[in-house]
């Protein structure tokens, strides 16, 4: 056998008015964890896609041997008797069936056609347990964090019996806790001979986990290297094609008086009657602020802003004062006719319309400002006007502004559901997990872009599970543990352990 | 390089200019073509002025149905109800002119509100207490039915004054006919040229002039013809003219301003939807709302031309609407759909029916030959995504 077990040559696919790879030669070594690395829309999902039968055999060119033997592939399914797995960017899930029923859909435990949910339930706890995952195969999907539905997702793909695994930003929605679960699991599997690919825009996990690392850029690849002979500098640099001197572009910005107040804020689960999520939380938010709220995932925190938001589901008390005065915001729209706008934690599923156009996507919140008579009719030239300035301003990757979204990356999805929010002219932005799935290049973007609102006046509230970006971004950092708040910190010689030691429950300040 | 750069961009927008309309084109294809197979079939009979003035009449009723019906698939809905709420409303109406002496436009006007009002009941149901639109509407469909049937008693009613007769039955005279032909020309060249005034004041990209001219010269074209062959017959009938300001109406609604928007995003992700400010209730209260009020037209315009109310008018009419609006490119799962496409697919089913009758099929195959196009239609649609 040779010493590869995956190589890709010379591999081509376009889109309607894209080309999305170019040539792309991809090779992988047996029993080897290899990043691949890039901006958003570099085409590091469609490679995976080609390679997991998504694109079947056929819909792009070029050659692909797998084993040494040349691999055709029709479908999924075929991937999957190969020994191909691969856990999608976007989670995919069926939030209505149970955790064990995800585990196996499509391979269920069978006797004659008929199911068998104990011999299901066995092995999904088996699965499960081999990782030191606490959930139980019984639980509804629905029911779970993101982060967890990320590890259930895994655990689907472990039992496939894979020998190739393919992770598509694995933990762009996990806590540093089920990253480093992660990172174990996936060095078990590499003791037990599993082949690793993994995506990622962390720099750190790749340069912590990764033997050898490829980019590619544009459509291209740019190198492969072996990771001992690379820094997270050097892949940055490969990345976007220059050296980008830091990642948090902080900019002095002057702080104003506190006009937004949240006061005793009470969330109660939707489930469990009674069960508080979030516990008599209260903080104040200054003009022209940046607020970091960290925590771990799980701890309330995207509960308590998007009842802030008027979009939480279920129950909730508590007052919030909006320069001095107490307003009610019932539902989203009251929030945004008060100047507040949020960008969910959960793009696909509540920030974006897929079938709509990036342009339609854009404006959808903002369509009052583009009426030009009773009737409603849409001025769609001043429309259009700022749905290019907003391309352009943020570098949204689309090959067109009447491209549909569900047609673009991940990393310029998010960027999609950034610009509808900033141009609906909030006067405070709530941003939940902002830079998700977001390549370096574009977080640095963004981050100018918070620093330019805030200079504006703009008051920002950015939940983040990533402690260096916290620190690197907030003025002011509250950290939310099992829904209390258990600090507050002037981000001033704040380091990651003083704010961890209270993500993990214990209470500490610096004022 | 910067020029090349810039004929790539050009393709690339002509590229997706033309992928939005591909739906469009093959749907326009396959009526031509069903228009061919029926007039070859027929020995020409099937294209006579005569026979396309009556097929366009065919088309009125089921095409209303269908304007409102794609609105409430868009939204990723249903409205079982319309075709019991079309016989209703008919039957009201009917019974208001024949039994009570009231005025033709009166009794129409009355129709028409009380199609608003059980568009409400539906909407009522669906948005805010949140029961499932196919049981409301399912509901609707029996309950409707069951209100006419006792109202009149089960007589057909007939037969009806001279006014309310005009709606269903009247023709234009073939000189206003040419007059309104010109209207619509100029209308058409003020808005496309008024269209690049204002995309030049903003600054932005203009489709080249020629082409510009060219839609305005292909529009003008149709527009003659369509007037042309109508006048060799007996002009234009009023009710083809309804339908066709009414799809006018409703596509310029579904498509410029920002209710329409709002239904295409509230069928593509609810959730989205509400998180960017809609009120997702309202919005679908509306939509039913104006769902009962376009099937009572619907129902008016019927029973006008039938010159009679009876107790079975409109059954089965939801489903034409349905299919129509499928066959035309929407898809039921919401977020897709447009009401030029509903009228088109209207037209389609009426041709099959309108064809098939004067082939002397026997009625059953009409059946049969509809249920496949529907079929077909949406799988030819499957077939084209997945590519
Ligand atoms: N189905 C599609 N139709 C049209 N264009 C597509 C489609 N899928 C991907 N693209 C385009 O191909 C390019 C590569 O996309 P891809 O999803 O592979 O990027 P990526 O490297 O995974 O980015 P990210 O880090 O943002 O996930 C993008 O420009 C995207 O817009
Ligand atoms: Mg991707």
């Amino acid at each position: 056998m040779s010493e590869y077990i995956l190589e890709m040559y010379n591999i081509t696919k376009e889109f309607p008015g894209i080309r999305a790879l170019d040539n792309v030669s991809f090779k992988v070594k047996r029993g080897e964890i290899h990043a691949l690395c890039g901006e958003n829309g570099a085409g590091k999902s469609t490679l995976m896609k080609i390679l997991s039968g998504v694109y079947p055999y056929g819909t792009y060119s070029g050659e692909i041997f797998f084993n040494g033997e040349k691999l055709i592939l029709h479908s999924i399914k075929d991937a999957e008797k190969k020994g191909i797995a691969i856990i999608h960017q976007e989670l995919a899930l069926i939030k209505e069936l149970s955790v064990k029923e995800n585990i196996f859909i499509g391979n269920e435990p069978n006797k004659n056609g008929i199911v068998d949910f104990d011999q299901m339930y066995l092995n999904a706890k088996k699965i499960l347990q081999q990782f030191n995952l606490d959930i139980d195969p019984n639980t509804l999907v629905k029911n779970l964090g993101v982060g967890q539905q990320q590890l259930v997702e895994i655990a689907k793909a472990l039992s496939k019996n894979a020998s190739l695994l393919i992770l598509d930003e694995p933990t762009s929605s996990l806590t540093e806790a089920d990253v480093e679960i992660l990172l174990k699991i996936l060095k078990k599997l590499k003791e037990n001979g599993v082949t690793c690919i993994y995506i990622s825009h962390k720099l750190d996990e790749v340069m912590e986990i990764a033997d050898t690392v490829t980019v590619i850029r544009d459509g291209k690849t740019i190198g492969t290297d072996s990771a001992k002979n690379l820094t997270k500098e050097k892949i940055i640099s490969m990345m976007v094609g220059r050296e980008l001197s830091q990642l948090y572009p902080r900019e002095k910005h002057f702080i104003g008086e506190v006009f937004f107040e949240v006061k005793d804020f009470n969330v109660y689960d939707t489930k469990i009657q009674n069960r508080r999520i979030v516990k008599n939380v209260s903080f104040k938010l200054r003009k022209g602020e940046i607020l970091g709220i960290a925590g771990l995932i799980g701890a309330g925190r995207t509960e308590l802003v998007s009842s802030i938001f008027g979009s939480y589901p279920g129950k909730w008390t508590g007052d919030v004062y909006l320069e001095g005065k107490n307003v009610i915001i019932k539902n989203p729209s009251d929030a945004l006719k008060y100047g507040i706008a949020m960008v969910p934690e959960d793009r696909k599923k509540e920030g974006l319309i897929s079938l709509m156009s990036v342009k339609e996507n854009m404006t959808i919140s903002n369509l009052e400002n583009y009426k030009k008579n009773l009737i409603g009719t849409i001025n769609e030239n001043r429309e259009l006007l700022d749905v290019k300035d907003y391309i352009k301003k943020i570098n949204i990757k689309t090959s067109h502004f009447s491209t549909q979204v569900k047609n673009l990356s991940g990393g310029n999805q998010q960027k999609v559901v950034l610009a509808k929010n900033l141009l609906s002219k909030p006067k405070i932005l709530i941003l939940d997990e902002p830079t998700r799935g977001i390549d370096v290049g574009a977080k640095y973007e963004i981050y100018k872009l918070m620093f330019s609102l805030a200079k504006e006046g703009i008051s920002i509230i950015m939940i983040s599970s990533e402690l260096p970006e916290i620190l690197g971004i907030s003025d002011r950092i509250i950290v939310i543990h099992d829904g209390e708040k258990k600090g507050e910190f002037e981000n001033k010689n704040v380091t990651q352990e003083m704010i961890m030691q209270c993500a993990i429950g214990g209470r500490s300040n610096n004022d | 390089m910067i020029k090349s750069d810039k004929t790539e961009k050009d393709i690339i927008k002509r590229f997706s200019g033309l992928n939005l309309n591909i739906k469009l084109y093959t749907m326009v294809l396959a009526l031509v073509a069903i228009w061919i197979i029926f007039s070859v079939a027929t020995d020409g009979n099937f294209i006579t002025p005569r026979n396309i003035s009556n097929l366009l009449r065919q088309t009125t009723v089921t095409g209303i149905l269908a304007i409102g019906m794609v609105f409430v698939i868009i939204a990723g809905q249903i409205d079982l109800s319309v075709g019991s709420l079309l016989g209703l409303t008919g039957g009201i109406a009917a019974i208001l002119n024949v039994w009570y002496n009231l005025n033709g436009l009166v009794s129409i006007f009355v129709a028409l509100i009380i199609g608003i009002l059980l568009g409400l009941w539906n909407g009522w149901w669906v948005a805010y207490r949140n029961v499932p639109a196919f049981i409301v509407t399912l509901a609707g469909l029996l309950v409707f039915r069951g209100i006419l049937i006792g109202i009149s008693k089960g007589y057909t009613i007939a037969p009806l004054s001279t006014d309310f007769q005009f709606i269903g039955q009247a023709y234009l005279t073939p000189s206003s006919g040419y007059i309104l032909g010109v209207v619509a020309v100029f209308l058409v060249i003020y808005l496309v040229l008024n269209s690049r005034k204002t995309k030049a004041k903003y600054n932005l990209e203009l489709p080249p002039l020629w082409i510009d001219m060219l839609k305005i010269a292909i529009l003008i074209f149709f527009i003659g013809l369509f007037i042309f062959i109508l006048n060799l017959y007996r002009g234009v009938p009023l009710s083809v003219l309804i339908l066709l300001i009414l799809m006018l109406v409703f596509s310029y609604i579904s498509s410029k301003t920002v209710f329409g928007r709002r239904v295409y995003a509230i069928g593509g992700n609810v959730e989205a939807a509400k998180l960017s400010g809609i009120d997702v209730k309202k919005i679908t209260l509306i939509l039913f709302a104006l769902n009962g009020l376009l099937a009572a037209f619907a129902g008016v315009l019927l029973t006008s031309t039938l010159n009679a109310a009876s107790v079975s008018a409109g059954q089965n009419a939801e489903l034409d609407a349905i299919a129509a609006s499928v066959i035309g490119g929407a898809s039921l799962s919401g977020g897709v759909g447009t009401v030029f496409g509903a009228v088109i697919g209207a037209l389609v089913m009426a041709s099959i029916d309108n064809g098939m009758s004067m082939l002397n099929s026997p009625p059953f195959w009409q059946f049969v030959v509809k249920g496949l196009i529907l079929l077909i239609a949406v799988w030819v649609d499957v077939i084209s995504k997945n590519k």
